[in-house]
């Protein structure tokens, strides 16, 4: 998938990656995408919720060997 | 119009920082209006230096206490020490504190300074109860900048139109 930004979370812990993704999309335009690397398992069932409190769009989510993607579109 | 969170912050120690902080800090990247008002022992959250918050596992036994070094095996050992013996030896909080940042570090947690100041950059207020900073001697150039001293009143006004309020 195409992105405008990356955010490399790993190793971060409850609240760093969503803050970090509240900032990386601060920098983004409307429409524009962010990709999220974590490993922080919360972060998955966390990411939906920062997408829906916030309107912007968590466009896919996934996980391989311990790894998180999340690729959140800007509103 | 965005949502309001207000937390009543009472814990001075190390690890009950971090509720009020983290909460304050999440809900303002979710677009909330946030308000923390340090009372009594929170009021150690709004110090300048922070570095001096300890931990105690004394009379805790919720708090497991194992190693954030070593082997795997070593590190899930669950180390029960009596209370009396906790309580005898000198420099025990220090220690407990020490083990604390080490595996705050090693779990990839912020620090409580940071925390703070993603807060403040985040435009969270922090509200101190003038009465607590009497009654403990605390001078107000000991606190960081920016934050307002008040009363009981000035939080209910806020607290009154929150969505959520919480006590910590």
């Amino acid at each position: 998938m195409n992105f405008d930004k990356e955010l490399d979370a790993r190793g971060l812990n409850c609240p760093l990656p969503i803050l970090r993704t509240k900032k990386g999309l601060a920098e983004l335009t409307s429409g524009q995408v962010l990709k999220v690397i974590a490993t922080d398992p919360g972060s998955v069932k966390d990411m939906q919720a920062f997408a829906k409190q916030t309107g912007n769009e968590l466009v896919s989510s996934a996980e391989a060997s311990g790894e998180f993607t999340f690729f959140m579109k800007k509103k | 119009m965005s949502k309001k969170l207000a937390i009543i912050a009472t814990k001075g120690t190390l690890d009950w920082a971090y509720p009020p902080l983290i909460l304050a800090s999440t809900a303002a990247a979710l677009d909330y209006e946030v308000q923390v008002f340090c009372t009594f022992y929170g009021l150690q959250l709004l110090r300048k230096d922070v570095s001096g918050l300890k931990v105690s596992p004394l009379g805790n036994p919720g708090m497991p206490m194992k190693m954030p070094f070593g082997p795997k095996w070593f590190k899930d050992i669950n180390w029960n020490i009596p209370n009396i013996v906790q309580a005898n030896i000198p420099g025990y909080e220090s220690l407990a504190t020490t083990l604390m940042k080490m595996t705050i570090k090693n779990c990839g947690v912020a620090t409580i300074a940071d925390l703070r100041e993603l807060c403040i950059e985040a435009e969270v207020k922090f509200v101190a109860c003038q009465m607590t900073v009497e009654l403990f001697g605390f001078d107000h150039s000991q606190f960081i900048d920016n934050i307002d001293f008040v009363g009981a009143a000035s939080f209910l006004e806020f607290a009154g139109d929150s969505d959520i309020c919480l006590y910590i």
